[in-house]
């Protein structure tokens, strides 16, 4: 793998710490890497030789998967580890558990993990490249990306777009790395919750809080609506999920009483008839369905970026003239 | 019968006769004898030649905790005692949080026996308030200080319960010790790892408002008018802790509070990079929260400086921010940092920094020391106000190293601390 860094840096963290250029880069490349989800033979070699680890400490279904699609799709040798079954819970360290990957000659590390800035702990500790898949409730920053992605298909810009992030903001790295990155784009950001599930001085960060969800959609051009963990309810953040789906809920009712049509984003697994209601997640402005096929391509520009490659020879790469 | 010490021409400084002058100190059998010019030294006598130092009253730090039992492989009482010697400390009180808890005269006397065999600075043990330090029932209060303890405390393990302690604060009284309290409400602290504010926020790490902490605050001072007993409130953070303690003594509350000097030097930043040697409780605060605690020290609200020297080995600390445990070493920088930090810089002059690590610790515990007048404790630190120097925590004595110190330069440390009249460290240039 290439010694050289890449132009996103040795890892990927989060979106706090890029410009909106590299942002941009990494957008233009995914696009370009969506069309090989639809061939017929779904593999192109640009990282094959590549040693790829998928190391998730939490339980996840569609991240894990969606980055597994992207490192094969892409020819790289995967090995996934999940918490169960590891030694790591065993009571080894997350460094010495690293250290032996690494040790095995490894290229790549893809790493979910319960505790804030466990992936720049890792990075800071291994030569191989990391991709953060979700550290604490600090950042997830493939998951934004391909929320930018989505909202950039479906109407074409980002700049001045007003994207309101509704939920649990508190608790979630997804919100977190939207903020980011949105924010780095240019676009105007709100958040909408429960003040228990606000973090201190988020505005702060140069946002919009919004405490009722009916000033949220008065506002807002797009929703993207967080899943809401049923734990919360336990915790006494909220009193139940009904009184939350009365108060916060993203109905059709209060959909139309929006002045314009909202674009519904969602990142998934969805709780129906919590966070969302049915016919929101089905209906004709939901782009939920857009968002998972853009992660397969987000990731594959982000393996492809942090490997050493260009955004502007990734036609070539795909058709393996890189070697 | 001990040699003589006899420490010339220092510039001699303590505050708690308002003395500042350039005198000969004579130590005889382990105390002061007299101050003078031109001492004639007795025949057998050891002298220092302190020309261009400053000579103290022996600096005491009345929260450090030294692990031992339990947790020997942070630190033991004999390496804290030479750490604390090191940074110009004589004497420490060790908090009984260790494992088991120092909850029972033999604890006590156990933390006695490696002290004395340490040959460093005196250690003065800390016993628990309540039994386990499970905030059920008090532990032997009576007993404990009758083998040697000085206060009680549940530090680390703080008393959640109010009916207990202000048992604990009347049955203390008997024996006119103080309850020592760390201050936090553990309900609104929650699982937070820092300050609640925007740092916490962007980091996505959980947050302890400054709120968990006043309100406990405010109890202790409200047990102690209730009760007439003396409370002592450790490491106080906030700007709003500050205030009300300040109240407090106005109106007469028997109470005494510490300032660390992590709290008076540093803020939430210091975590950005998820920086676990700046993962301590209660958490640094804001940079509010700091100035405030500068004018409690500066005033006299904050009387004592203590470090709350917490050894953790470096595998512990070398974890996601999360998972690391709360503390920092104390006792090699503070007088360093104290003097480049605050006196350097106009935040309070040397005689109140040499009241605050000396003086004040000692007539807030009771215990010897804090003055050179005659027939006191020989304990002395000899220090170079113009000593430049990095720190570099390889060279830690204390067997731990966990300090967001690391490198940086700092002006003025202890060049000589004498216990009873013997030197247990001696800083060779």
């Amino acid at each position: 793998m290439s010694v050289t860094e890449s132009f996103i840096g040795k890892d990927l963290v989060g979106l706090e710490h890029l410009n909106s250029q590299q942002i941009l880069n990494i957008l233009d490349t995914a696009e370009s890497f969506k069309e090989i989800s639809d061939r017929k033979i779904k593999k192109v070699p640009v990282l094959r030789g590549k040693t790829i680890v998928n190391l998730f400490f939490e339980p996840s279904t569609r991240t894990r998967i969606s980055f597994e699609f992207a490192e094969k799709r892409l020819s790289a040798d995967t090995v996934n580890i999940s918490s169960k079954g590891s030694s790591v819970v065993k009571g080894e360290t997350l460094v010495d558990f690293a250290r032996n990957l690494e040790a095995m000659r490894i290229d790549m590390v893809v790493m979910r993990h319960g505790s804030s800035g466990a992936a720049k702990f890792l990075a800071e500790r291994i030569p191989s490249m990391v991709i953060n898949a979700g550290d604490g409730s600090h950042e997830h920053p493939t998951q934004a990306l391909l929320d930018m992605l989505t909202i950039r298909d479906q109407i074409g810009y980002i700049e001045g777009l007003k994207i309101c992030i509704v939920g649990d903001i508190l608790h979630s790295r997804v919100a977190r790395s939207n903020v980011y990155g949105l924010l780095n784009l240019g676009a105007e950001v709100a958040v909408c919750g429960p003040r228990t599930l606000l973090p201190a001085d988020i505005s702060k960060l140069g946002v919009t809080v919004f405490q009722r969800i009916e000033e949220a959609i008065e506002w807002a051009d797009v929703l993207n609506v967080l899943r809401l963990q049923l734990e919360r309810m336990e915790g006494g953040y909220i009193p139940s999920l009904r009184e939350y789906n009365r108060v916060w809920g993203v109905s059709r009712d209060r959909l139309d009483c929006a002045p314009k049509d909202l674009l519904i984003m969602h990142p998934g697994p969805m709780n129906r008839g919590v966070e969302i209601d049915s016919d929101v997640a089905d209906g004709p402005h939901s782009v939920i369905l857009d968002q998972v096929t853009n992660g397969v391509a987000v990731r594959m520009a982000v393996l492809y970026l942090l490997a050493g490659g260009e955004p502007n020879t990734a036609e070539d790469a795909k058709k393996g003239l890189k070697e | 019968m001990k040699r003589p010490l006899l420490i010339r021409n220092g510039r001699v400084l303590d505050p708690s006769q308002n003395f500042d002058s350039q005198v000969d100190i004579l130590i005889l059998d382990g105390s002061i004898a007299f101050k003078g010019e031109n001492i004639k030294a007795p025949e057998d006598a050891q002298e220092i030649d302190a020309s261009g130092l400053l000579v103290t009253p022996g600096l005491i730090d009345v929260h450090v905790h030294f692990r031992e039992p339990g947790g020997e492989h942070k630190e033991t009482i004999a390496t804290g005692a030479r750490a604390a010697g090191a940074g110009g400390f004589t004497a420490v009180c060790a908090m009984p949080n260790t494992n088991p808890v120092v909850d029972d005269p033999a604890g006590v006397g156990f933390v006695i026996a490696q002290a004395t065999s340490a040959k460093a600075a005196r250690v003065y043990p800390l016993g628990s308030i309540s039994l386990g330090q499970k905030g059920n029932q008090l532990a032997a209060i009576g007993e404990m200080v009758d083998a040697g303890a000085v206060g009680i405390t549940d530090d680390g393990n703080p008393v959640m319960n109010s009916g207990l302690m202000r048992r604990a604060m009347e049955y203390a009284q008997a024996f006119d010790i103080p309850v020592a309290d760390h201050p936090e409400d553990l309900s609104l602290s929650g699982q937070g790892v820092m300050n609640e504010g925007l740092v916490s926020t962007r980091l996505g790490l959980r947050g302890k408002p400054n709120a968990s902490e006043d309100i406990h605050i405010i109890r202790d001072l409200l047990l102690a008018e209730l009760t007439g007993g003396r409370i002592h409130i450790q490491h106080v953070s906030t700007a709003y802790g500050v205030e009300e303690i300040r109240k407090a003594k106005a109106r007469g509350v028997r109470v005494t509070a510490e300032a660390s000097p992590h709290h008076l030097v540093l803020t939430d930043e210091e975590v950005e990079n998820y920086n676990t040697d700046a993962k301590m409780n209660p958490p640094l605060r804001s940079s509010s929260d700091r100035k405030a605690v500068r004018q409690g020290l500066a005033d006299g609200t904050l009387c004592v400086i203590a470090t709350d020297h917490a050894p953790h080995h470096y595998d512990e600390k070398e974890q996601a921010f999360d998972d690391a445990p709360n503390g920092i070493v104390g006792l090699e920088t503070s007088l360093g940092v104290l003097l480049t930090h605050l006196v350097r810089k106009d935040v309070i002059d040397l005689p109140t920094l040499v009241d605050r690590m000396s003086c004040a610790p000692a007539r807030a515990f009771g215990i010897p020391g804090g003055t050179l007048s005659d027939g006191s404790i020989g304990d002395v630190t000899i220090i170079d106000l113009e000593d430049s120097w990095v720190v570099d925590k390889s060279s830690f004595l204390s067997k731990s190293h966990n300090t967001p110190f690391h490198g940086w330069d700092l002006k003025g440390r202890a060049k000589f601390t004498i216990v009873g009249g013997e030197i247990v460290w001696k800083l060779d240039t």
